[in-house]
């Protein structure tokens, strides 16, 4: 199962000019691996995450998660390949303070009208987080880390192709930070996901497969550890 | 509703002053509309009483008190095809006097009636059976009704009409009768009784009155839970992003919304009503006022409905979240 974008374009209105925030940029990854995404402010990070996560749809070029191209789409079936086959790590944990740990990752399988085996596998994805002490606690409840940790969870519940992670330790210290790459470097080999990190800390590079500058939407550098 | 069911309860505080709120209103549409339906009663309860199907009036702007028909017409109406029955009744505004107490009555006069009193004309005068009345020029033995039958709000007395007399309607009793050609021939204006009682004065101006301040209120409940929904909406319009982003379906966030609304107007209007019927139970009996399940849960359901629509206007805004927002600056 990978994530491939083939030469995607993606520009936004900006007054009577269009911005070019992705230019003619290609990426594959391959299962069980993370490929990091780096590059100063407004170079285009997000913009490839959010075209990934098909809540954009580019000008041009195509994406193909797990097999299936994204092109010509509706809506509702974009939502459904999201709800299946991808999972978001937000920059914000963004948990809904309504619910408690579990009950974040359950309303994944009630997305998609499952009921049966959910407690189980909200379970199990808490306590690979380390977390299934603290499944009843609400986001309020929680420290900065443990959030994040509870975000993670969420976006591997349902065993995704692809896994796309938006600056996880901006909000935490250094240890903490360094904790929650490990762990997604870690789950992302265990469960072969295709993951990609967008971050602006370096340090955080060590660990991972492929790293990816973007200068001005376009890839000015293309690194993979084997070079 | 598994984020929703979690959502009421996560803030309950809100969601309980509105449930508050609605019971409140309901509770106020439910006591007005016992209210209307026992001011209803006390103008109307003669006029339904009278057993026929349609009223004649002597013309387009007649009211129940006149005099303008006469033993003629009658006839010609008795013999109208599908016509089955004709009862003169001369209705006027008097007083009733007994062992030295007199009422404010409605005298509804017809043909070989004998003198009755309705059952609040007789505890006004606090007489029973049997007893000696005088109304205007006739003092006869009357008898009191087993009926309370009220008309523009005065208990009613019955007395004979004395024949020659003119009177103000006559009730009819039709099978498949052509009402608008017999009134187009004779010069009068026949309506069913339901439209008939539009002619009492008291009745249209009151029953006009509350049923605007009902109407009022409907609107400011699907106003109140509409505000209510919006803000809701707004503050959580984040949350809804990143639902979207997991890849929540829009019909899957609108039932979700809509059921939230239909769970708090459910408990705010049953609260209502209990309410309601609380108060309406220990009101005097002097005060008019209709306690049945219909009166009651008919405000209920429609305060229900047109919440529905304040709600589905209000939540609607939730089709243009965009799930972008969720991972923050990508724009």
């Amino acid at each position: 199962m990978t994530l491939v974008l083939d030469s995607v374009t993606l520009t936004y209105p900006d007054g009577d000019r269009r911005l070019t925030a992705l230019d003619d940029v290609s990426l594959h990854v391959p299962a069980g691996t993370v490929t990091a995404v780096v590059g100063p402010s407004g170079s285009g990070k997000s913009s490839l995450l959010a075209v990934a996560a098909t809540l954009i749809t580019p000008d041009t070029g195509t994406i193909t998660i797990g097999g299936t191209s994204t092109t010509g789409l509706n809506r509702a079936v974009l939502a459904r390949l999201r709800r299946r086959h991808v999972g978001i790590v937000f920059q914000q944990a963004n948990l809904l303070p309504a619910l408690t740990a579990a009950e974040q990752l359950r309303v994944v399988a009630r997305l998609d009208g499952r009921r049966g085996g959910a407690d189980l596998q909200a379970e199990a994805g808490l306590a690979e987080v380390g977390l299934a002490e603290l499944a009843h606690r609400r986001p309020h409840q929680l420290s900065g880390g443990q959030r994040q940790r509870v975000n993670i969870a969420r976006a591997l519940v349902n065993r995704p192709a692809v896994l796309l992670v938006d600056e996880p330790t901006s909000a935490l210290d250094r240890a903490s930070g360094a904790a929650i790459i490990d762990l997604l470097t870690a789950r992302t080999r265990e469960h072969g996901v295709a993951t990609v990190l967008v971050t602006h800390d370096r340090a955080h590079l060590d660990g991972v497969d492929q790293v990816v500058e973007l200068v001005d939407g376009q890839i000015a550098v293309r690194v993979s550890r084997a070079e | 509703m598994f984020v929703g069911w979690r959502e009421l309860w996560f803030a309950r505080g809100r969601f309980g002053l509105l449930v508050g709120v609605v019971a409140l209103i309901t509770v106020l549409v439910g006591l007005l509309s016992g209210l209307t339906g026992g001011l209803a009663g006390r103008n109307t309860s003669a006029v339904l009483g009278l057993g026929g199907d349609h009223v004649v009036f002597a013309g387009e702007d007649a009211q129940f008190g006149g005099s303008g028909l006469d033993e003629s017409t009658a006839r010609e109406w008795a013999a109208v095809a599908g016509v089955r029955r004709v009862e003169p009744l001369a209705v006027s505004m008097g007083k009733v006097e007994a062992g030295g107490r007199s009422a404010g009555v409605a005298v509804f006069a017809s043909p070989g009636s004998e003198v009755v009193l309705s059952r609040g004309a007789a505890a006004e005068l606090g007489v029973r059976d049997g007893a000696t009345v005088t109304v205007g020029d006739l003092t006869a033995v009357a008898r009191v009704s087993t009926e309370d039958d009220y008309f523009s709000h005065a208990p009613v007395v019955r007395v004979p009409l004395p024949p020659g007399s003119r009177f103000s309607v006559l009730i009819l009793s039709t099978s498949d009768s052509d009402v608008a050609a017999a009134d187009q021939r004779l010069g009068t204006k026949t309506e069913t009784v339901s439209d008939a009682l539009e002619r009492i004065g008291s009745f249209a101006a009151e029953n006009g009155s509350l049923r605007l301040m009902r109407g009022f209120l409907f609107a400011i409940s699907a106003l109140v839970v509409g505000a209510f929904f919006t803000v809701w909406t707004i503050q959580r319009s984040n949350d809804i992003a990143v639902l979207k982003a997991l890849g929540a379906s829009t019909p899957y966030l609108l039932r979700d919304a809509l059921g939230q609304a239909a769970v708090l107007l459910a408990l705010g209007t049953t609260t209502g009503t209990a309410l309601a019927a609380v108060v309406g139970a220990a009101l005097p009996s002097t005060v008019p006022f209709v306690l049945d399940l219909p009166t009651l849960a008919f405000p209920a359901a429609v305060l229900v409905g047109l919440g529905l629509v304040g709600a589905a206007l209000a939540i609607h805004r939730i089709t243009t979240v965009d799930p972008l927002t969720a991972l923050g600056s990508a724009r």
